[in-house]
């Protein structure tokens, strides 16, 4: 902890020597105005957020800045309360009068300040998960994290590819698992997969063998559980307890070590969609994302402890609306949009983007890794 | 069919002892004070917590259990002494609220010190399910149902056997009458909140290793074991085990019969006709005041 702290600072104090000496202040700043969740309930994932954009905004300066102006970002922290979101979007617009803005870390603060920003006319770059915001297209509104729906399809193309039909739905009743529920459900028919069972369980509950033993009397081939928490490490454990010998599918909400760590042995063979950043380090050289992954994990480590997926999705919304500045020529909300709808073959953490007029977000299915848990580690499958 | 059926009901059967347990301690601080303590489910969570950091700092794992439920033990007796004693003559009510206040207060505490992730113990005797018939359990469930028998064994026999149970027993009808008996009301209160405590941490370090344990575990067990200790009848230890038990058992019948999206609302629906037919719950004492 003290060493970390001794990195940032050291960090902190570069950054501020090289911008003493630097002529960015001549130009007026380019500002970036940004309202996360930094406290309260949702503040893993705005204090992940937060860091990022900070970093790299000191970073970028210490490059010189963007069209050779200062970039400035100005944070409010909305502790995920769409109300607050909607009064700070206001006074950002209004009062900080920032050039763009790249924030909101829950999909409730980010729908609650869409009007807001849609009347002003001001390019808005969302880092929450819900489909909502980019479906249907709203002009100034994009995003950069994947969404439930692709990770359900992600796995439907796994369980295709193994030849799997029959499907056994299985899910928490927190909001995570009824929307992840829901794609799914949605999903299947078009993957040719029937769902024969449909269990729920409460997130708290500690004990799902009677969900599971339901399951075993359907003629279902692969489990497929849709959860966050305790949930899914409880039902894994209990479908090797049960003797339950089929294929057990996982979703991206417990893409961390923890899971591994609470179901212990039961994990091996589970698979899971998850984002690429959590296995850099095992990628193929080959793959284009392999350098920015890297480069983001190190960054970060390097002050902050471990990377998180969110923290990504940050730095993916900071550069495209950097880049999109960058090739406007200048901050003209309207050009600055155009160039963000523009985004195409930007590397970032979540993936590569390729937006367009009637894609907000960009991302193909390619922005998941399907990993498999082989040993207490993830392993990439294919 | 009744192959499943045999699965539910041991699914039921080792969930509800849980809640038996959690429920024993609300009927422990009920009989001693007739309080509702709702701080009970957050000794179940602080059991469990200890438990994980001393096994942590590396002390072997039966001395880590007994360290934890000794640490437990101590945080309930202090939260008599340092919360419910200094508000002595409150009435009955404002006692509760001070519990549910004791509560939140816990588990903020328990999220500066262990943070939000979630923890597990290790079983206490492997992870090799045990068959019946088609059905089957774990080792642990058998811990968690052997220990539950025996607390409630002890429990029984200490109110209804010792001096000093009957004596916890007096100062819950009348305390100005116990006090003019010789009895030490004070001390009888501390020593049941530490009792309540220990039993709650028994339960926290019993299901950790099946069902994990985070700073907010509490809740859930502690309402589940409340509403045992009330369909079993409030301040009837017997009561409160069969109360966690049938709550266990309807609740895996409801979601395995009927509808897994309806598990607890079946459970609480059943619990809500009991409570209007038998207002004392199903095996209480019925209340009634002397005129």
């Amino acid at each position: 902890m003290v060493k970390q702290r001794l990195v940032s600072a050291l960090a902190t104090g570069l950054v501020a020597m090289v911008l003493a000496v630097s002529p960015l202040q001549a130009a007026e700043p380019i500002k970036i105005g940004t309202f996360l969740a930094v406290t309260g309930p949702a503040s893993f994932l705005g204090d992940p957020e937060l860091k990022t954009l900070q970093m790299y905004v000191d970073i970028v300066n210490a490059d010189g800045g963007v069209l050779g102006r200062e970039v400035e970002l100005v944070h409010y922290d909305s502790g995920a309360n769409p109300q607050k979101a909607v009064d700070f979007a206001k006074r950002l617009i209004q009062r900080d009068r920032v050039d763009v803005i790249v924030g909101g870390s829950a999909s409730g603060e980010t729908l609650a300040v869409i009007p807001e920003v849609e009347k002003a006319g001001i390019p808005f770059i969302s880092l929450a998960g819900s489909i909502k915001i980019v479906e249907p297209v709203k002009k100034w509104v994009f995003k950069t994290p994947h969404t439930d729906r692709m990770a359900a399809a992600k796995i439907y193309e796994d369980m295709k590819a193994r030849g799997i039909s029959k499907v056994a739905l299985i899910s928490g009743d927190g909001g995570f698992d009824k929307s992840g529920r829901q794609q799914s459900l949605e999903l299947a028919p078009e993957y040719g997969i029937s769902i024969v069972a449909d269990e729920t369980y409460g997130n708290k509950d500690t004990d799902m063998t009677t969900q599971l033993t339901k399951i075993r009397a359907t003629d279902a081939e692969a489990i497929l559980n849709f959860g966050f928490g305790t949930g899914p490490a409880i039902v894994t454990k209990n479908v090797r307890q049960l003797g339950i010998d089929l294929p057990v599918y996982q979703s991206h909400g417990v893409a961390s070590k923890k899971f591994i760590e609470l179901a212990g042995d039961a994990a091996n063979g589970v698979r899971l969609p998850a984002a690429a950043l959590l296995v850099a380090d095992k990628l193929p050289d080959s793959d284009p994302q392999k350098d920015v992954l890297l480069a983001y994990k190190n960054t970060y480590e390097a002050v902050h402890g471990p990377v998180s997926t969110f923290g990504g999705h940050a730095y993916d919304g900071l550069f495209i609306a950097i880049e999109a500045i960058a090739r406007a020529g200048g901050t003209d909300k309207a050009k600055v949009r155009t160039e963000i709808e523009n985004t195409s073959g930007f590397i970032g953490t979540g993936g590569v983007f390729n937006m367009g007029p009637d894609d907000h977000l960009g991302l193909d299915l390619d922005a998941f890794k399907m990993l498999e848990i082989q040993n207490g580690d993830w392993t990439l499958v294919n | 069919m009744f192959d499943q059926i045999l699965q539910f009901l041991i699914t039921g059967v080792t969930v509800g002892s849980t809640y038996a347990l959690v429920g024993l301690g609300f009927a422990i601080i009920y009989n001693a004070s007739g309080v509702v303590n709702f701080a009970q489910g957050e000794f179940v969570m602080i059991g469990a917590m200890s438990a994980v950091s001393l096994l942590a700092v590396g002390m072997p794992y039966p001395v880590a259990l007994f360290g934890a439920v000794m640490i437990t033990t101590g945080i309930g007796m202090a939260l008599q002494k340092f919360a419910i004693e200094p508000a002595r003559g409150a009435t009955v009510i404002s006692t509760i609220i001070i519990t549910i206040g004791a509560a939140i207060f816990l588990r903020g505490a328990a999220l500066l010190i262990w943070g939000k992730d979630i923890h597990a113990l290790p079983s206490f005797s492997g992870e090799e399910p045990i068959s019946i018939g088609s059905a089957t359990m774990l080792p642990q469930n058998l811990w968690v149902m052997g220990i539950t028998a025996l607390m409630v064994l002890v429990v029984r026999f200490f109110f209804d056997r010792t001096l000093m149970g009957k004596a916890i027993l007096a100062c819950a009808s009348n305390v100005t009458a116990a006090q003019l008996m010789g009895i030490n009301v004070r001390m009888m209160l501390l020593f049941s909140y530490g009792l309540a405590a220990f039993l709650g941490a028994v339960a926290g370090v019993l299901l950790a290793p099946i069902a994990f344990t985070s700073y907010d575990a509490g809740i859930m067990v502690g309402l589940k074991g409340f509403s045992a200790a009330i369909l079993g009848g409030m301040g009837n230890p017997m009561g409160a085990v069969a109360g966690g038990l049938l709550l266990g058992v309807l609740e895996s019948l409801g979601a395995g019969l009927i509808s897994s999206g309806y598990k607890n609302a079946i459970a609480f629906t059943i619990i809500l006709l009991v409570l209007i037919f038998r207002p004392s719950g199903l095996f209480g004492r019925k209340a009634s005041d002397r005129v």
